[in-house]
């Protein structure tokens, strides 16, 4: 049976690699996200293909954290996802009982088929790489980069970004914190990568890591409620800027919508209103150079 | 002269034939493999191939681009797998052999010990191994608030390969344990009765029978223990897995991580068709004396 065992191998890898090499089918479209206008008159619960009618299905992650949602509730209308989410729905025409709120991990929220949500709004940001894959919104927020280190810590006495260069430094997966942290911070030391909010909290807590990079407004929560016994360091821009946008499914039809949406509330002021009502100290910390 | 009335050429011209059935057999065998391998395989492939989403799962999960360009980089981080890997197989091999020892020792004085051992494996082999890990990884370095984060003894890298020594420990103490208890009472008898103490006669008769016979279950746990090196990605140990799943949450595809299933696979098979060997060997020639 030797040979036969070959050959079965042989051909599981033929199959394998014809599977692999097949028409390279990637289309390169540009990031098309929010490229075709149209206006809000054409975005009405009849005429939009929502997953459910005459519901607008949003997801998020769970545990939802502050300032983007309070009391790990999307469904209050607390905190600044939540107020945006309610405000484009209201854009569209959905009554506030008439969203749905569905959890989405981050890691799965990308995954190619069908989707269980219509837009998902979980700090996600928009890269061009990412836009191949799925569709964004116009952006609905620019978050800077901040340094959170335990007080006593010598981190914590970081005046510039090249202070901060010999500091053990975590942060969460997916994020584009990482990103930062190598091309603005280049650490000595590789950061230290975890899978959640919680465990890169733990890591500054326990010491494993001297300083953490989230986005402000998550510093900010982070030093007023989880680790009180740290401070914010201060804050740098994310090279390229780092901008928040809903996630669509590709090619999804309620994508030049809900920019429509995000674009009449930026423009109408509204939006800067929620940013000011929940994210109003992100504009305190030092900027570091 | 007639000839095959000699019984000589008589067995030859049998045997002759004998060895042509055989092989007869097996061009049969062989051609029902190989038909059948390719009607299940060809069907599966069609299956998948004609499924209306497999576009866009190959262009996430099988992109040749974006294979070639993480590749090298994933098996960089590989590396640091294998480094575990091998430091921690050791230790479990060292200490699985001494719990083992000591649970199957007599003496009353040795009872703590014996019980210690016992509450050992039976606490650690019910612990998930995740959670283990977990405990140990960020329980620890919460011990020693003060410590340098450089520290290697309160790396995620050091507490997980202790978790994963003392989770694998445990099943490795049992494997040991049911090798040494298999060996026969009369091989202990005799070799006592050939003037060897208690000790001589563990340590040079019945020990290395005992792991002589466990070798396919002992590669089998380290097929496992190979596997489970992922999970100290958990403690924000950048190893293979959780490499992939940064380049795979950065950019939205998951190619990465098929290409580091395939690294696993590069060491869990070998070991898996080692196993079968052997399982062979001693099926075919019974148990090697």
């Amino acid at each position: 049976m030797r040979p036969a065992l070959s050959l079965i191998l042989g051909l599981l890898l033929t199959v394998a690699l014809a599977a692999c090499g097949s028409d390279d089918s990637s289309d390169s479209e540009s990031a098309s996200s929010g490229s075709e206008t149209v206006s809000l008159e054409e975005c009405t619960p009849d005429q939009l293909d929502t997953l459910e009618p005459d519901t607008l299905t949003v997801a998020t992650d769970s545990p939802a954290f502050p300032p983007y949602f309070e009391d790990d509730d999307p469904t209050n209308g607390k905190g600044f996802e939540s107020a945006v989410a309610y405000a484009i729905a209201d854009q569209l025409g959905f009554s506030d009982d008439q969203v749905e709120w569905v959890v989405e991990p981050f890691n799965s929220s990308y995954a190619p088929g069908p989707k269980d949500f219509d837009f998902d709004v979980n700090q996600i940001s928009i890269t061009e790489k990412r836009a191949e894959q799925v569709d964004f919104s116009t952006p609905y927020y620019t978050a800077n980069q901040a340094v959170v280190a335990l007080k006593d810590s010598s981190a914590a006495d970081a005046e510039s970004i090249s202070d901060l260069a010999g500091a053990v430094i975590g942060v969460q997966i997916g994020t584009t914190s990482l990103e930062a942290v190598e091309s603005v911070i280049q650490p000595d030391e590789d950061p230290q990568i975890f899978d959640t909010s919680n465990d890169v909290v733990s890591a500054l807590k326990n010491g494993s890591v001297e300083a953490v990079v989230v986005d402000v407004p998550t510093a900010f929560y982070l030093t007023a409620v989880q680790v009180p016994e740290a401070s914010v360091v201060g804050q740098f821009e994310a090279p390229g800027g780092d901008q928040f946008g809903a996630l669509l499914a590709k090619d999804s039809s309620l994508t030049p919508c809900v920019s429509a949406a995000i674009e009449e509330l930026d423009s109408s002021g509204e939006l800067a209103e929620i940013e000011k009502q929940w994210l109003s100290e992100a504009t305190n910390a030092p900027v570091l150079e | 002269m007639s000839e095959g009335s000699d019984p000589a050429s008589e067995a030859a011209r049998r045997r002759l034939e004998r060895a042509a059935a055989r092989r007869r057999n097996d061009r049969r065998g062989f051609a029902i493999a190989a038909t059948s391998t390719l009607v299940v395989l060809g069907g599966l492939a069609a299956l998948v191939l004609t499924s209306s989403g497999w576009p866009d799962v190959q262009d996430s999960f099988f992109n040749p681009g974006d294979f070639a360009a993480v590749f090298p980089e994933i098996l960089e981080a590989f590396w640091l797998d294998i480094k575990i890997f091998m430091v921690v197989e050791v230790a479990v091999l060292a200490l699985g052999l001494l719990v083992a020892l000591v649970r199957v020792t007599r003496g009353p004085a040795l009872f703590p010990v014996r019980l210690l051992a016992t509450v050992y494996t039976d606490v650690f082999r019910g612990i998930p191994t995740i959670l283990l890990i977990y405990l140990v990884g960020f329980g620890v370095p919460a011990l020693t608030p003060g410590a340098d984060p450089d520290n290697f003894l309160i790396s995620g890298v050091f507490l997980g390969s202790v978790a994963l020594m003392l989770s694998y420990g445990a099943y490795v103490s049992e494997v040991y344990r049911a090798g040494v208890q298999s060996v026969e009472r009369g091989q202990h008898e005799a070799a006592l009765s050939v003037g060897l103490t208690q000790r001589q006669a563990l340590r040079h008769v019945i020990v290395p029978q005992g792991v002589r016979r466990v070798g396919p279950p002992l590669l089998n746990d380290f097929i496992a223990l190979q596997k489970d090196v992922a999970l100290l990605s958990i403690l924000g140990v950048v190893e293979a897995f959780r490499f992939a799943q940064i380049e795979a949450s950065t950019n939205f595809i998951y190619t990465p991580l098929v290409a580091a299933a395939m690294l696993y696979l590069l060491i869990t098979i070998p070991l898996a068709r080692l196993l079968d060997h052997y399982d062979r060997r001693s099926g075919e020639g019974g148990r090697t004396r």
